[in-house]
């Protein structure tokens, strides 16, 4: 599903004024949602699109370690400045959505996007 | 495969800013400036137009052919700002390239004169010749990139000759820096892919690096992390001269965490940051003594694994 598609079901639009007209065509595959930063770090995020109510710059930096293609912040939340900074930097688009958590999720899972694996080959656990 | 190679021009025609291809020492002129002034100008610059700036606010253009327009009308004495255009048409700095082609084409402008965002002021100009010279220049410097990061991939460890051999990264990390914090595990995780080292091995890296540099953060005055790479492992090593952990099987425990409220409300302090370490790992080992420190040890195979 292409990240436009994404934004559309969401009825998301730019979390700031940037432009990412240039990142519509994004594939994305799967979808995580979390508040907790430990949580998202348990997801596997290559092409995953992260859903969050959490705007604090370390979720911007979560979602470069595991290349996320895109963050939505949820309940019409807006990225704190030096979260807009870093994503700017690391070129991940921020959009914002109206919807509750659930309702976003739920969208986006009767749209059939997947939620994706959990867990990478994990040698101990 | 062309298909493949379609998709990355394609991507990198929506990546590219005007900014990137601009040509930043824009020559101006001011409104007063004697149209008889122009040929010399324009010539010298070896340029067919220019903005015209007054008072740092872009208010309007002029170019070539208004200029043999006065010339065909008997060059009559005249300031610029009586034969430039006004309403003129500008992009900004941070617009996507693709944008401003696609209005010069619409335009059929030889030129287009940037702003900054949100101001009146000229940072640069953009002509056709730029975009595609621009263009050009991208494609070819990731090509290059690509190559030289696959020779430096395949090769670092084999080129060495030694017994053993192995790189060593340190980071410092300081407690209590929220908003840098992360920095560490950032750029660990670019130099091993630089290295070449497969994705999901780098993944796994970077993330036991951040939650280990956010528990310096919120847990201690500051420690130093030391990523040590070798060419069938990645070691970190993770010290600090902190309050220590009382007991650390229970600090191992998933949903163990003593992190005060401001430290949740920030979406951390669930207890999972040394867990998902584990989870990372090939070997882990966590050591510490109460009022003396914490050393935290952790191997990832390369290779094999993944
Ligand atoms: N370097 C350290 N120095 C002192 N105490 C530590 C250190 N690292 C971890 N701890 C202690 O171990 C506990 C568990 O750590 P862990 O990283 O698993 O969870 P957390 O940091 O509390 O929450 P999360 O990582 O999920 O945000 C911490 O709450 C803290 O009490
Ligand atoms: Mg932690």
């Amino acid at each position: 599903m292409k990240l436009k598609d994404v934004c559309k079901i969401l009825e998301a639009e730019s979390a700031w004024e940037a432009d990412w007209t240039p990142s519509a065509t994004r594939e994305v595959t799967s979808c995580q949602a979390s508040d907790l930063i430990s949580d998202i770090l348990s997801f596997r995020g290559p092409d995953s699109l992260l859903l969050t109510g959490l705007t604090n710059v370390q979720v911007i930096r979560v979602a470069e370690l595991l290349d996320f293609v895109a963050i939505c912040f949820v309940r019409g939340k807006r990225p704190e400045p030096e979260a807009v900074k870093l994503a700017e930097d690391k070129d991940i688009p921020l959009f914002a959505t109206p919807l509750l958590m659930y309702e976003a999720c739920g969208r986006l899972y009767a749209a059939r996007l997947p939620a994706g694996t959990k867990k990478e080959a994990s040698p101990i656990a | 495969m062309p298909e493949l190679e379609i998709t990355k021009i394609q991507e990198l025609i929506y990546e590219l800013r005007v900014g990137d291809v601009m040509h930043k020492d824009v020559v101006t002129v001011m409104p007063s400036t004697p149209v008889s002034k122009l040929r010399e100008i324009l010539r010298d610059n070896r340029i067919s137009g220019t903005p015209v700036v007054e008072n740092g606010r872009l208010v309007g253009i002029i170019s070539v052919e208004d200029f043999i327009k006065w010339l065909g009308e008997g060059s009559p004495g005249c300031a610029v700002a009586d034969r430039m255009t006004r309403n003129v048409i500008a992009v900004c700095a941070d617009e996507p390239l693709i944008q401003a082609i696609n209005k010069l084409e619409r335009l059929g402008f030889g030129r287009l004169p940037v702003l900054k965002r949100g101001t009146e002021e000229v940072v640069g100009i953009l002509t056709r010749g730029d975009s595609i010279a621009g263009l050009l220049k991208k494609l070819d410097v990731d090509y290059r990139q690509a190559e030289t990061r696959h020779a430096r991939s395949s090769h670092i460890f084999e080129d060495i000759v030694a017994d053993r051999s192995s790189l060593i990264f340190e980071y410092d990390v300081a407690g209590g820096s929220f908003d840098r914090a992360g920095a560490s595990a950032s750029g660990l995780k670019t130099s091993l892919m630089r290295l070449g080292i497969n994705p999901q091995t780098v993944r796994r890296a970077a993330i036991a690096t951040y939650e280990a540099e956010m528990n310096l953060m919120f847990f201690t005055n500051g420690g130093l992390i030391t990523a040590i790479i070798e060419s069938n492992s990645i070691r970190l090593e993770v010290t600090d001269d902190g309050p220590g952990i009382e007991n650390v099987d229970q600090a191992m425990r998933p949903g163990f965490s003593t992190a005060p409220d401001w430290v949740r409300e920030l979406g951390f302090g669930a207890g999972m940051g040394l867990h998902n370490i584990k989870t990372c790992a090939d070997r882990m080992r966590l050591d510490s003594t109460v009022g003396v420190g914490t050393r935290l040890a952790v191997e990832i195979f390369v290779g094999g694994q993944t």
